[in-house]
């Protein structure tokens, strides 16, 4: 049996515990709001730029964007991972990791090599562990994603795709479903398929300044940037809304130990006070 | 005749910045300024950095909105800007890959350092392990 102090200790040790795991709770819960909005804020331009792309490349079957060729053969595969860069989420990391790690040992069992770009903390160092081939990476992105801190890292891996160095190009993060819900996703970016762009209901032609090449590259070439931004956007809402419910189950568990402990302790402090009467009483009767 | 005005969407990857229906839009082109009616005949053109200039409909005050270069698509009725986050330029954004090519180098060096000290430490260890196994039988 415990000590009636150690007891005491303990339960002032939980409750300092709860305190900061209600505060993440709370910081995590008004995060979660903001990233949310972000991920809503970010889709117009996403689903503008997809029509857009959709409709040159109809207006436009004479070339080809590299983009939307499938290859004949993949030797190697490009994979995005994005991850978070803090932990105490939960299994929000774990979770697309293992997917992602899955798809890499299947991967390489076909003979395909793997080139990883890692967007966040967690995933490089998981990547690092494993020994993957990292190219590029894009750590502390902060609480908002910013276009201006991926843009290099995206670019290396659209040239490296572009220059023939993949045949295929991966992205994995966590899609946001709802505040309970995100589910890990590992999908394929590029070549692009028909179906993810979709096609324009009425086709016309446009005039181009200064012509239709240059105009679809640069247009692939936000596209895929825009769906990667979209994903980054998603893993961050999925994130906080992961950690939000991870912070309130250590918070819950907290508030659980300490009524066990406070239990414990009361009856602990009653025995003892049984005990000294029965010692005076006997005490007592002796004399 | 309907009424003479052209909607117009200005989004960013990060926020949509304007949305509105307007009477004119002029527009830094690549190869020129533009200036957009209503009714404009389909055009895609990639634009520079500088002010995009929206008088709204009904002679509101005019809107004046800075974009760091991006793509311009003008449909009849519809004027869509989609306007990049951050000065880009072919020169910028290679600058911006080698760089992260660079740092992609230098985390790959450091995990190699590491996992090399790793297994000097463990070398190390085994050879304390046998020094003290020699010192133990010397000893007897």
């Amino acid at each position: 049996m415990p000590g009636t102090k150690e007891i005491r200790v303990k339960i002032r040790s939980v409750q300092n515990t709860r305190k900061i795991t209600k505060a993440m709770e709370m910081v995590a819960a008004s995060k979660m709001r903001k990233a949310q909005e972000r991920m809503r804020m970010s889709r117009p331009y996403g689903e503008k730029i997809r029509t857009v792309a959709a409709h040159i490349s109809h207006a436009n079957p004479e070339y080809r964007h590299p983009f939307l060729v499938e290859r004949d053969s993949v030797k190697r595969v490009g994979l995005i991972v994005i991850t978070t860069d803090k932990g105490l989420c939960g299994a929000l990391n774990t979770n697309l990791l293992r997917v992602a790690l899955g798809q890499y040992k299947a991967w390489q069992a076909e003979g395909e090599e793997v080139d990883v770009c890692c967007i966040g903390n967690k995933g490089m160092g998981f990547m690092q562990r494993l020994g993957a081939n990292i190219v590029s990476h894009a750590v502390q992105i902060g609480d908002r994603p910013q276009m201006d801190k991926l843009i290099g890292t995206i670019k290396v891996m659209l040239d490296g795709y572009t220059k023939d160095r993949f045949d295929r190009l991966m992205i994995g993060y966590t899609r946001f479903i709802n505040t309970m819900k995100q589910e890990p996703v590992v999908e394929q970016l590029l070549p692009l398929s028909g179906e993810r762009m979709g096609a324009p209901e009425t086709v016309w032609d446009y005039l181009y300044e200064p012509e239709a090449k240059a105009v679809l590259d640069q247009v692939m070439t936000r596209y895929i940037e825009a769906i990667i931004f979209q994903a980054v956007a998603e893993n961050m809402a999925s994130e906080q809304s992961a950690r939000m419910v991870a912070m309130k189950a250590a918070s819950d568990n907290a508030a659980t130990l300490i009524d066990e402990l406070t239990l414990v302790y009361n009856k602990n402090r009653q025995a003892g006070i049984t005990k000294e009467l029965s010692e005076i009483v006997g005490g007592a009767a002796a004399v | 005749m309907a009424a003479a005005t052209i909607h117009v969407d200005v989004v960013s990857a990060e926020e949509s910045i304007f949305s509105g229906e307007a009477e004119f839009v002029v527009l830094p082109g690549e190869v020129g300024e533009l200036g957009i009616y209503p009714r404009h005949t389909p055009l895609i053109t990639r634009i520079k950095p500088g002010a995009v200039r929206i008088m709204p409909a009904g002679g509101g005050e005019e809107q004046l909105i800075f974009v760091a270069g991006g793509i311009l698509e003008v449909q009849p009725s519809v004027v869509t800007v989609l306007a990049d986050t951050a000065i880009r330029g072919a020169d910028l954004d290679e600058a911006k890959a080698n760089e992260a090519l660079k740092k992609a180098e230098e985390a790959r060096a450091k995990a190699q350092d590491k996992q090399e000290i790793a297994a000097v430490e463990s070398e190390l260890a085994m050879l304390a392990a046998q020094l003290a196994a020699i010192r133990k039988l010397r000893k007897r």
